[in-house]
């Protein structure tokens, strides 16, 4: 299937959540509504045509000064049609909560899990949303934009100094 | 897969009377009891610092729950706090067997976020090395994989090609390890015709020691009975689970970035992409080999069609001027002034780029507010993605097939833990 072929596909069946397709530098990139997210990635996956059955990342984007702050971002791909999608689901900081895609892409797991760490959005329905590289009594979310690059002191606890 | 009951149960009358007088616990308590083992994060065969809880019964692996984040050195963080330039000999500290590698698939991204192109000499320099880094890489990735299931001598043989091969690089690139090689729009410096000499000098020796490696691990049965039909990974799970590189594709997948998306000059080169349906343990050793076969006859090419020309792009605003130029040129020391100080500001955007590394594929996913440090920067690294396989093939699997399982995967955590 053409790329136009593709983005007009889904765009057509679900029309108003579609928000907005743009491509830059040869990636099509598509903006839905974050409700809708497991929806359509049911769809693109499962859809005979489209088949985008491999998820290579999801991310997220923290805006800071805006006023939806955090985009999340998922990078599929579709071998039938060589293709790589990116979708984008913009939600406000208060709550930072969009469903989880594990249900349809086993390996969005770890990725979400990486996510929820890195910027503390909560992934609604996911199997086990823990904390992948700080360690478990960690407060803070170090790649949302107002963490110091130098980390806060005392925030991780260091073993006591000896007598 | 050879299970082995482990429900064995005393008939010694005497014995189990005794013990049962000894403890309040029955013996069968004590057999049907399942245990929680922690492997690593210091373990000699986790590969670096990867952390597995297991929970096994007698000596089978009911659960695996694998935890990551002991290298964590926050270079996404980092990246945001950094001019693209800065963040060039990062990317060696990711996988850090595959340096080459991994600056080629940044400065790429990076270049394609600009919407520039390098030379083709150049593009024919990065391709080589990422090549003879693929080689350096596979080499790491077989030694240690035999040493892990009990071959110690492999890993000097590989090791001793890979010494080859960095002699290279420090000739290249001035450093062996941490190559930081590449530069946005070219190379760092060009390849003279006395590198291009040893790296076909090289490629002439290193075919009859690879055979003669085969021939050392092959006909032990021992090394084929360890591997063969442990860790089954079968083509849907590989897919569904983000499985690339060696890994998918010794589970049946014909999925290469170099050829499914063509970058650099792949699509001039004539390889083919091994493809073994198997997706066991011994299908991942066999596939590497296959792949290190195929980055010779890619090499061979590549230096048979190098072209000549310059190494950097013609684009003083984002590509660094060369040293003595910027000595003897007012310009140049200003567009360097420009570039170090300023950055190369890129347009407001995001591109995802993704190359194919020695354990699958990476990639660049980077965003631009137009200002001269990126606004994100997110790395999708393979050897994270293939380690969520890692929990389902270690079910039901011998805690001994652990250790061949985790070195079929070949997990670099560098670059897993980021």
């Amino acid at each position: 299937m053409e790329q136009k072929n593709i983005t007009s596909k889904i765009k057509e069946k679900f029309g108003e959540s579609v928000l907005e397709i743009t491509e830059f530098r040869g990636d099509v990139s598509l903006s839905v509504t974050p409700n809708k997210i497991v929806e359509i990635a049911e769809f693109l996956k499962n859809d005979e045509d489209l088949q985008f059955v491999m998820c290579k990342d999801v991310t997220a984007i923290d805006w800071a000064t805006r006023k939806n702050r955090f985009t999340i971002v998922y990078h599929v791909y579709s071998f039938k049609n060589n293709f790589n999608l990116r979708i984008k689901a913009t939600i406000s900081e208060d709550p930072p909560v969009i469903d989880s895609v594990t249900s349809v892409w086993r390996s969005a797991n770890w990725y979400e899990r990486e996510t929820y760490d890195m910027y503390g959005i909560n992934f609604r329905n996911h199997p086990d949303l823990r904390r992948m590289y700080m360690p478990e009594g960690f407060e803070y979310h170090p790649l949302r934009k107002e963490f110091p690059v130098l980390g806060i002191p005392g925030s991780l606890p260091l073993p006591e100094k000896p007598e | 897969m050879t299970m082995t009951s482990n429900k064995k149960v005393y008939t010694d009358e005497k014995i189990l009377k005794k013990l049962m007088e000894d403890s309040n616990i029955t013996i069968e308590d004590a057999l049907e009891n399942e245990m929680v083992i922690n492997m690593g994060p210091q373990h000699p065969a986790t590969h670096g610092v990867l952390r597995l809880l297991l929970r096994i019964d007698g000596e089978t692996v009911v659960n695996c729950v694998p935890e990551l984040g002991y290298l964590h050195r926050g270079y996404e963080k980092m990246a945001e706090e950094m001019s693209y330039i800065e963040f060039i000999p990062h990317t060696d500290r990711l996988d850090y067997t595959a340096t080459m590698c991994n600056n080629v698939a940044y400065v790429l991204a990076v270049e394609k976020l600009l919407g520039i192109e390098a030379p083709k000499r150049a593009q024919y320099i990065r391709m080589m090395v990422a090549e003879l880094s693929r080689i350096a890489a596979h080499m790491v990735a077989i030694g240690t994989y035999a040493m892990d299931v009990g071959a110690v001598t492999m890993v000097m043989w590989t090791f001793r090609e890979r010494e080859k091969i960095q002699n290279i690089f420090d000739r290249l690139a001035g450093a062996r390890f941490t190559t930081s090689y590449t530069r946005i729009g070219g190379v760092a410096s060009d390849a003279d015709d006395e590198t291009l000499k040893m790296v076909r000098e090289f490629l002439d020796q290193f075919h009859p020691a690879f055979e003669e490696m085969d021939k050392l691990l092959l006909p032990n049965k021992i090394f084929i009975n360890r591997l063969e039909g442990i860790g089954v990974l079968n083509k849907d799970d590989a897919i569904e689970l983000g499985v690339t590189g060696p890994n998918l594709r010794a589970s049946g997948v014909a999925y290469d970035v170099r050829r499914a998306k063509p970058y650099l000059f792949y699509d001039e080169i004539d390889f083919n992409i091994p493809v073994y349906t198997e997706g066991d343990c011994l299908a991942r050793y066999f596939l590497r080999g296959d792949e290190v076969r195929e980055s010779v006859k890619i090499l061979y090419q590549i230096l048979d069609k190098m072209p000549a020309g310059e190494v950097r792009a013609n684009d003083p605003k984002h590509v660094l001027p060369h040293k003595t130029e910027i000595y003897t040129k007012m310009e140049e020391l200003i567009h360097d002034f420009m570039i170090i100080n300023y950055g190369i500001n890129p347009p407001e955007g995001d591109v995802f780029f993704s190359a194919e590394n020695p354990k699958g594929e990476l990639g660049f996913y980077i965003v631009s507010n137009g200002k001269g440090k990126p606004w994100k920067l997110k790395i999708r690294s393979p050897s994270f993605c293939n380690l969520q396989a890692i929990a389902q093939l270690c079910k039901g699997a011998m805690i001994s097939d652990v250790i061949a399982i985790i070195g079929s995967l070949d997990p670099v955590m560098g670059e897993a833990d980021k």
